[in-house]
Formats: structure tokens, sequence, C-alpha cells
């Protein structure tokens, strides 16, 4: 019997006798003897608690996390500061063990926290409506590209090298498949989405543009004049933008954006290596129907009183099937509620404060670094710089405990010797200079 | 929602939809027995205007809270009208199906496709009443 | 039984929005420790907003109070019974989320270089190895991030193995019971769906099968035991029909619970598998969600994979220890799903999951989840139930088994609808209604091996007082449930006129077009 099982040698049998067989083994007689199982399952017997904690603890130790380095990485998931009210909120066992709220009676907590979370995404965007999470970032680009192909047919995605390397390929993936073509744009030499080839690319078969902002090397981009070119033969527009900016950027709804997806593992969400994080999607009124994923929505009980429901849902796979908007069932309920509570407890002004810190700091650490920018426009919590003497650096930052950033490399070879430097509100002066230091020291060595 | 009814002079089409021919041009709308099976009415997709619709083939959508329905054309022709107000009162079609809640205007291509429609007695029969 | 319903007292149904009031704050900046450059010189007016968004101001306190209150109107495993079919909602086990929050997980940057994630890689990549075990299938990538995204993976998968050898096949079947998600996922992957019949026994209809299964066929999906609750004692013919089709056959992992130890998919035929491991690994659900969707492959599938794969470099580096790592050389993969490595918080509480129970416990696992599903299936056959609840298919079952409501709406004149709500005040999760579709008034229950035979007798036992209550008195169950912080709830108001956000507070308080029906009371802002 394992811990979490438990039917006694008495229970199985009284059970037995109940169902009118005589061992368990005679439950599985429908099974053909040759697709069973013989051997036992080659795997050790089970451990007693203790042990499995120890095993991963052992585990978890050989792995250099956020606590142990100052870290500069950034890339599509930051160090943020999670507040402690998103752990205590969410280890309650109501919202950490229910299933997608089916039976609304008894899911009004849940269905409330989707149709708050609808309002902040819908807030931060500045789109009317949204959905109650995605599975996380690049996935829900690609999902958008699916909405514009079932919207308007056409066959072609035009999509900046600026948006995130694994949404691009992420995107390719999923196009490949219902046979779309996704064609790049290149950035400029301010590390920008380039207006002309963006202009050049669009066509009478563009599905949809889509662009993300602040872009992965951290561009601010000019969203006006793209959104303008991105538009002009009726594709969609859709952006990937990054929620915590939103307390000082201009929302995406402000530009013609049609459908502003991103990652939301800068609200309230642990690093977690990748996930679980979750993704949103916002859009005009036009596609409200047409979108993926769960929405709720207000109503009334029989007595009047308000009450939230899962609405819509002749859109999705349970109903429509093979006609269905999306595949989606299970996405992120949970890591969404950690997104909501945390922008409840940034407030409306928190969120700024925080968009100005970062701004601040971030234009300090350029300075500061004193090295060639290769995205010299505006930029917020991200920028990238060249670096001659770029495996120095990183070798002596490690040295001192530092994760100077993420290499563009593997992603970007044009920019072979390049960094990109993310100064979340967690990167004090103090952590900015220690890394300063190490970028001149490396310099001056160069030039001895 | 409204009492059970299929009302005299009107044709009948086994998908539960009817005509109202009218010349040249007939309206459409779905029988009470399909909205009964539908449940509430929640939402209707009409065709645009100028759409060649087909007898036998489905031209628009309804939907209830958990169920999509075709809705099928009983003959051909073009659209001439559609019933904006269901954009905002689907219900209507729940309430009313044969007054206010009509569905699509056509401008019949064959209008000998009548010949093969069911009367009320004929249809009521194919429902057992 | 408006007298029950007496006791229930108005509830605070504010959102955080409506309890916001200007000047309160629980966030408090970091000290500004560079110098205060003027915003307007560092973005560009055109690009800087022009007023915040209409987020809540409130305290602390009060956020916690909000979010705690709200917890208390959802029900939960923690709480009680859940025996919601093919959901697999069994115990979720404490210490994964003790082990799960350790910060070499939590706090552990997707970006980090493998050098520096060494525990992290080791652990992905032993639960590839537990998982391919378990599948009988040599491969496996955690990628996916749930069952329906695991889906897509496969069929991508396939429609690359087809590709590679030169084929353009158009056409993927699955069975009628299927789960939703698997038409929309064919479609998604650019395919065509054709159903394939259910047989008198609950199988899949071997003669359909034979004929639908063909050269333009790309792949069988298929659940194994099915939707059913019924393991399909075909499944070697349905595979060798398949297979002759040169099409690959997809296991859709949603019903493993029942199977661990007892029989692979991979043994059975099965290219590709999807895994829950919401489902059957222990993650809990989230109230829809995080989960995770690992596929595992046979060797012929292997190529295709997503990147980037976790692998094990024997040696590497001049070192004597294995070096775990991320390869992204795979020139044949069909790419990414979705940005990093998967939902890894996920995978830690999944591993500790099976690290816990073992091989052996895993056998226990699903021995136990047939046994409880066939007792409960005996006990809810009994006369005074069977009569208003009949069986779908009268065969043993596996981990679930569907019941039909036909006899209860002909007889008691009440619906399945009817009784998943009575049991709402027995403060027992109903199961789900309405599918799989074939069944008239379906009920579909899967116990799961972590209840006792206390639970399931408890179960029986409200079945049963509902019917018998019914029987005196239709009207009580179809006006239920009485004791829930809402009642039945306006679903056809809610989807004629939408109402999927709060509404902007205007001047004077008022709330704004597209604020909350006209039958609520309007709260003041």
């Amino acid at each position: 019997m394992s811990r979490y099982t438990s039917a006694t040698d008495a229970d199985r049998r009284e059970m037995l006798d109940a169902i009118g067989v005589g061992s368990v083994e005679e439950l599985f007689r429908d099974i053909p003897e040759p697709v069973r199982q013989r051997e036992p399952i080659a795997m050790p017997d089970g451990m007693a608690e203790q042990d499995v904690y120890d095993h991963l603890r052992a585990l978890a130790s050989r792995n250099r996390d956020a606590e142990q380095e100052v870290t500069f990485a950034g890339g599509g998931m930051y160090d943020h500061y999670v507040p402690a009210l998103i752990d205590s909120i969410l280890q309650r066992s109501e919202f950490l063990t229910p299933y997608t709220p089916y039976q609304p009676e008894i899911s009004q907590g849940g269905l409330q926290v989707m149709f708050e979370f609808q309002t902040a995404i819908s807030e931060l965007t500045g789109l009317p409506v949204a959905n109650a999470s995605m599975y996380e970032g690049p996935s829900s680009v690609a999902s958008a590209g699916y909405m514009a192909r079932l919207d308007n047919g056409r066959s072609k995605f035009v999509v900046s090298r600026g948006v995130h390397p694994n949404s691009r390929e992420t995107l390719a993936t999923y196009a490949h498949a219902f046979g779309s073509e996704v064609v790049e744009v290149p950035l400029d030499g301010r590390g920008a989405t380039h207006l002309g080839a963006l202009a050049a690319a669009v066509d009478d078969d563009t599905s949809a543009v889509i662009l993300q902002q602040p872009n992965f090397l951290g561009t601010v981009e000019d969203l006006g004049p793209l959104a303008e070119a991105a538009k002009r033969t009726g594709a969609v527009l859709v952006c990937a933008v990054d929620p915590l900016t939103l307390g000082i950027l201009r929302p995406p709804g402000e530009f013609g954006v049609d459908v502003a997806v991103g990652e939301g593992q800068s609200l309230g969400n642990r690093l977690d290596f990748g996930g679980p994080s979750f993704g949103f999607y916002a859009a005009t009124e036009k596609f409200l129907r047409r979108m993926p994923g769960r929405i709720a929505g207000e109503t009334v009980d029989v007595d009047g009183k308000r009450g939230f429901v899962l609405t819509l849902q002749t859109r999705e796979q349970h109903i429509r099937r093979e006609k269905a908007t999306h595949n989606i069932c299970t996405a992120q309920a949970l890591n969404a509620l950690a997104g909501v509570i945390y922008l409840s407890w940034l407030g409306k002004r928190g969120v700024v404060e925080l968009g100005e810190l970062m701004l601040r700091r971030t234009a300090y650490a350029r300075e500061a670094l004193g090295a060639e920018l290769v995205n010299p426009g505006p930029v917020v919590r991200e920028f990238a710089i060249r670096l001659p003497n770029l495996d120095e650096v990183c070798e002596r930052a490690r040295a001192e405990g530092i994760n100077p950033g993420h290499r563009l490399r593997y992603y970007y070879p044009e920019y072979e010797d390049c960094l990109l430097v993310a100064i979340t509100e967690r990167r004090t002066r103090k952590d900015i200079d220690r890394l300063a230091e190490i970028v001149q020291g490396a310099r001056e060595e160069v030039h001895a | 929602m409204a009492e059970e009814s299929y009302p005299d002079g009107l044709l009948y089409h086994p998908e539960h939809d009817w005509a109202k021919v009218d010349g040249d041009t007939a309206t459409f709308g779905v029988t009470w027995y399909a909205q009964d099976q539908l449940g509430e009415v929640v939402f209707y997709d009409p065709p645009d205007v100028g759409t060649q619709v087909n007898a036998n083939s489905a031209y628009a959508e309804v939907e209830s809270v958990k169920a999509v329905s075709d809705v099928f054309a009983p003959m051909s022709g073009e659209v001439t009208e559609v019933n904006e107000a269901l954009k905002e009162a689907p219900e209507k079609i729940n309430d009313d199906p044969y007054g206010e809640g009509w569905m699509v205007r056509v401008r019949l291509s064959d209008p000998s496709e009548a010949d093969s429609l069911m009367d009320v007695n004929a249809y009521k029969e194919s429902l057992g009443r | 039984m408006r007298s029950e319903a007496g006791g229930r007292r108005p509830e605070n149904t504010l959102t955080i929005y409506e309890k916001s009031r200007e000047g309160r704050r629980a966030f408090v900046s970091p000290e500004l420790d560079v110098p205060e450059i003027p915003i307007s010189d560092l973005l560009p007016s055109d690009l800087l907003r022009s007023e915040p968004p209409e987020l809540p101001e409130i305290s602390e306190p009060e956020i916690v109070r909000h979010y705690n209150g709200l917890s208390k109107k959802n029900f939960d495993l923690d709480t009680g019974f859940y025996p919601l079919g093919s959901c697999t909602m069994k115990h979720n086990p404490k210490l994964n989320e003790r082990v799960a929050a350790l910060p070499g997980f939590s706090r552990l940057h997707p970006l980090q270089e493998p050098q520096y994630a060494q525990g992290a890689l080791e652990l992905m990549w032993r639960l590839q190895r537990q998982l391919s075990e378990v599948a009988g299938l040599p491969h496996v990538s955690l990628q996916p991030s749930a069952g329906s995204h695991g889906e897509l993976a496969g069929l991508l998968l396939t429609r690359a193995y087809h590709e590679d050898n030169g084929e353009q096949r158009t056409k993927v079947l699955t069975p009628d019971t299927a789960h939703g998600t698997n038409p929309a996922t064919v479609t998604m992957s650019g395919y065509e769906v054709v159903k394939v019949g259910t047989a008198e026994d609950g199988g899949v209809d071997l003669d359909d099968l034979r004929d639908k299964a063909g050269d333009d066929t790309a792949c069988l999906m298929l659940t194994n035991p099915n939707t059913l609750g019924l393991f399909d004692r075909n499944i070697e013919e349905i595979a060798r029909i398949v297979h002759d089709a040169g099409a690959t056959l997809y296991y859709d992992g949603a019903n493993l619970n029942a199977v661990l130890g007892i029989s692979r998919p991979g043994d059975m035929g099965f290219d590709i598998v999807h895994f829950n491991l919401h489902k059957t690994f222990t993650q809990p659900h989230g109230g829809g969600g995080p989960g995770a969707g690992p596929i595992a492959v046979s060797d012929r599938i292997e190529p295709y994979l997503p990147r980037p794969q976790v692998v094990r470099r024997e040696g590497a580096n001049g070192h004597s220890e294995p070096f775990f790592d991320l390869d992204f050389e795979r020139p044949k993969s069909i790419g990414r799903l979705r940005g990093f490595q998967g939902n890894f918080g996920v995978f830690v509480r999944s591993y500790a999951y099976i690290c816990s129970v073992g091989g052996d416990g895993l056998k226990d696992v699903s021995e136990t989840a047939v046994l409880n599903a066939n007792y409960l299936r005996a006990r809810l056959a009994e006369p005074g139930i069977a009569e208003y609840l009949p069986i779908a298919f009268d065969r043993l079952c596996m981990h679930e088994f569907v019941l039909s409501g036909r006899g209860a709406r002909d007889k008691l004149g009440i619906r399945t609808l009817d009784i998943a709500k009575r049991l709402l005040d027995h403060k027992v999760h109903p199961p789900t209604v309405y599918f799989p579709l074939l069944v008239d008034e379906a009920l579909m229950i899967e116990p799961t091996e972590t209840e006792t035979k206390e639970r399931l007798d408890g179960f029986a036992d409200a079945i049963r007082e509902i019917l018998e209550e019914a029987k005196e008195d239709p009207e009580i169950a179809k006006n239920a449930p009485y004791t829930t912080p809402v009642r039945r709830l306006d679903e056809a108001a809610a989807a004629r006129h939408p109402v999927v956000r709060q509404a902007r507070p205007e001047a004077g308080g008022r709330r704004a077009e597209g604020g909350a029906p006209s039958a609520t009371p309007s709260p003041s802002i």
C-alpha cells in the first residue's frame, strides 16, 4: 500500500465481494495477454517522504539560482520580487486543488479571479476583452497567428526579428502545420524593427503582422509608424507585450493593435527554470467570439444575485470540436491568479512607480557599464551591449557570483559578442556598479 | 419560451426549418421543435446580404449556451435581408420562432423547390405529433 | 426547500476593483538610488502612457481578505470527494509543494547556462526516463504545456514523419467517444477529422476502422481505456489496421491512471503518447492549470521531437561525471512548441511523486483506482439506483465508468444536470456530465485510488437519497442547489450580452457602459 492509497486488505475483500470477482487481477481481464506488462516497472520502490525531500534538495543544490547570485539575466523572464502574500494565497487548497470551474455554483472564487484577471489585462493592454490565460508567452504568439489565419484565411505571417526567438520558432512550428508561411523582417542598425523592410514585406496575402514591445533586445519600438505600415492591407496586428512595462509605456490598444499577447512571468510568478507561468491574450471586441481559451463573464443567479460563469464556451473544443477556435483546455489559472494578486499589490500607482524605477536604473546601468550600445534608442529594463572581450567579462562575473546576462550569439549570430542585460527593481545601484567594475576591469586589461 | 405550435401555410424542411413563400421571395426560420431542442438561443450568426443559399445546405449558425447548430436553407436563392434584431435579442428565436424570430429573406432562384417541402400535417407526422 | 436556502446570508460579491479607494496601497517602491532623470528625457512622449491603468488601490490586509474570501467560495479536492470523470482528481501530495518551492528550482532563471543548472536538467532527464518506462516507449520530450498541447505535438510529429517519408496524408481518425481536444487539435494541425464509430461492446468499431483507414490516413488518436472507462480488447487488431495503412497510432494519456504497471501503450502498439502530469502524476489542477503534457515516442518518431531536448552526455568536457545538457542540434525537429524548457515546476512535483510511490506504488495506484471504480460501479448498480441510472456498457470497467440518466429523466422527470446540482448540496463535486456524447444524459464517474471505501459509500448514499427525494418531489432537484454561495446562474444572459471585465469607473462614481447586466444591483465604486 502506497501512502496515498488507503484500501486495507479487509476493504479489498469486501469490495471484491461487492463487485463479484475473486481478485484484483480479475478486474483487468479485458486486457489481452500479449499487451500485459509482465515485468514489474523498472524503477526503485517508493521512498519515505524525508528521503524524497533530501534527494530533491540535493538536486536543487546543484543549480545556481537567483538567491545565490546577482543576476542580470532576462530575455523573457525576469528576477522581479514576488511578494509574500502571493505564496500564502496560492497555497490555499481552494485555489490550488480544484479543477477548471465546470460547476459555477461551487467555483465562484476561481471564476471571479478570472474576471478580475481579464480586467487587469484589459487595463494594461488598452484592449476591451481578454481571456483567462494561455500557457505562456511564445505559444500565445503562435495562437494569435492561428486566430488570424481562421479570421482572414490569408497565408503569410510577417514577423519582426525583434520578437522573442522562442516565439518566432513556436509560430513557425504551428504555422507549418496549418500551411502558413513566416517571413521575417530584420532589425535596423539601432536594434529596432526595420520600418522600410516591414512595409515592403506586408502584402495582400499577409494574415498577421507580429511585433514585440519592447523587443527582445529591450528596444521600445516606435509602434505608431510600424502599426500603420502593418495594417495597410488589412492584416491582423499582433503585438507581444511585456506587461510590467505597461505602467509607463503607451498601451498597444492605443496604437491600433488588434491582439496583444505576452508572457506573464514578470507579474508575480516564479522563475521556475521557465515555467509554469502564464500567457495572456487580449483583443478588440471584433475577436471576442474567435478568441482561444476560457473566458469568465458576469451574470446573476436565480435569486438575482451577482455571479460569474465560463461564457462563450461555444468557441471551445469541448463544444465546437473540430471547428473550435483553438484546442486549449487546461491553461494556467493558478499562475494567472498570482498575476492578478501581483497587479493588485502593485496597484494603480505602484505599476507606474515600478516602471519609472526600472527606467531610471536601466538608464544608469547603460551609462555605468560604458560599453557600446547595440540599441541606443529608448529602453525600459533591458538593453544589449557589445563587448569585444565578452568571454573574459562572463568568466570574471561568474567567479564573483554575478550572472552578467544573456549572451545573444545563439539566437542572433549577428550579435556574436553581445550581451543582453536586464535591470529589474532587484538590481540596486551597488549591483550595477559591481558589474560595471568587471566590464571596465576586463576592458583595461585588453588595452594594457 | 413559446408554446409548441406549427402554423398552417408554412412549408417545412426535415431539418426543422420553415419557409414562408410569397411569389418569388421567401422568409426562413426554424421551427418550435428546433428551438426547443437547442434550448435558450444566445447567438445568431447570420449570412451577409447578397449571399447565395442552397436548399438543404447550412446558411447560418445558432448557438445556445452549450451547443452550436447549423441552420439549413429549405430552398435556394439570394439573401436580400437578415433579421438584424436577432443580433441584440437572439432570444426572439425562442419566444416567437415564426414571427420576430425569422432569420433571413431570400429571393428564390427556383420557386418549384417548394414542391419538395412538407406541409404542416406531414411535418407534424414526422415529429410524431 | 426555500427554508434551507433561508440560512444563506448575502455575501459580498464586490470585485477587487470595486474595493479600490484612492490613496491606498500595498506596494512600497525600493529606494531610488540612481539619479532622478525626468521620465520625459528617457522615453519619447508619444510612447509614454498618458493615464495609468485602472488597477485597484488597496492595502495588503484587504488584498489578503479579498482573495481569502474568494477562496471560500470554491469547492476543492482537499475538502471533499471530486469524482470528475476523465480528470483524475487524486490527492495532491503536500511534499511536492515543498520541494517545488526550493529556491534551487523556483528561483532558477530559464536561461541559466547548463553548467549552472545541472540539478534541474538531471531532474528532467530522470523524469524522462521514468515516463519512458511507464509508456514503454524509448524517447520523451517534456516540453508540451498540457494535454492538448501534447496532442498538438503528436500530430506535428506525425506530419513531420510522413513528410520525411515523402508522403502527404490528410486525414486523422478519432473515435466518436473522443475528448473534444482531439478533433480540435486535428484541425489546428491542418488535418481533416474522420470519425470512427463505437461497437456494441463500447470499443472501436473494427469494420468502420477498416473502411476508413487508408493511404490518406495520417494517424488514429485513441485513448485506452477509452472515455467510457473500457479497455479496448481489440487493441492489437486496431494497431495492426492502423500500421498496415502506414499511419501512426497516438495515445491520449488522459486515462493512463488505469494501466500503470499493468499495460504499456508502447506494448499496445502506440507510436506517440502524451501524459497529463496534472492528472496521473499529481500536479494540482489549480482551478484550470498549470499542467504539463510530456510526450513519449518510438524510435521512428524520435528524430522529429521538439527542441531543445534534455540529454545526458557521458563524461563530457573532460569530466568523469555525466553532464546534462540541452541539445538544440536536431535538424529534423518540428521546432519549439513554447518558450524555454517547459513547465519545470510541474516536473519537480511529478518527479517527487514518482519517487515517493516508486515502481511498486505505481502499480498499486492503478490497481486501487480500478478497484475503487468497480466497487462504486457495483454500489450504483443496486436496486433503487440502477433503474434510474443504468450503466451505459455493462462490463467490468477500468478507472472510470459511465451511467446514463435516461431512467431518472423518464421515470422521475429529473435530468442529469439536476442530479449534479443536487449533489452540490451534499458537499460532493458532481461527476462529469453530458460526456461522452454517445451516452444519453451521461454521468462519467472517476473516483481515483486516493479515496477510501467510506467515501465511495457516502457518494452512493448521496445518489440514492437524491433519487428517493425526487420520487417524492422532483422539484427539489430541479431547483438545486440551495446551500452554495450562489444558486443556478443565468448562463444564457452571460452569453447573450457578454460582460467580461469590470467596467471602468466614471466621473461621479457611475459604472460605464458595458458594466454589470441591468438585473444586477450596481455597486458603486
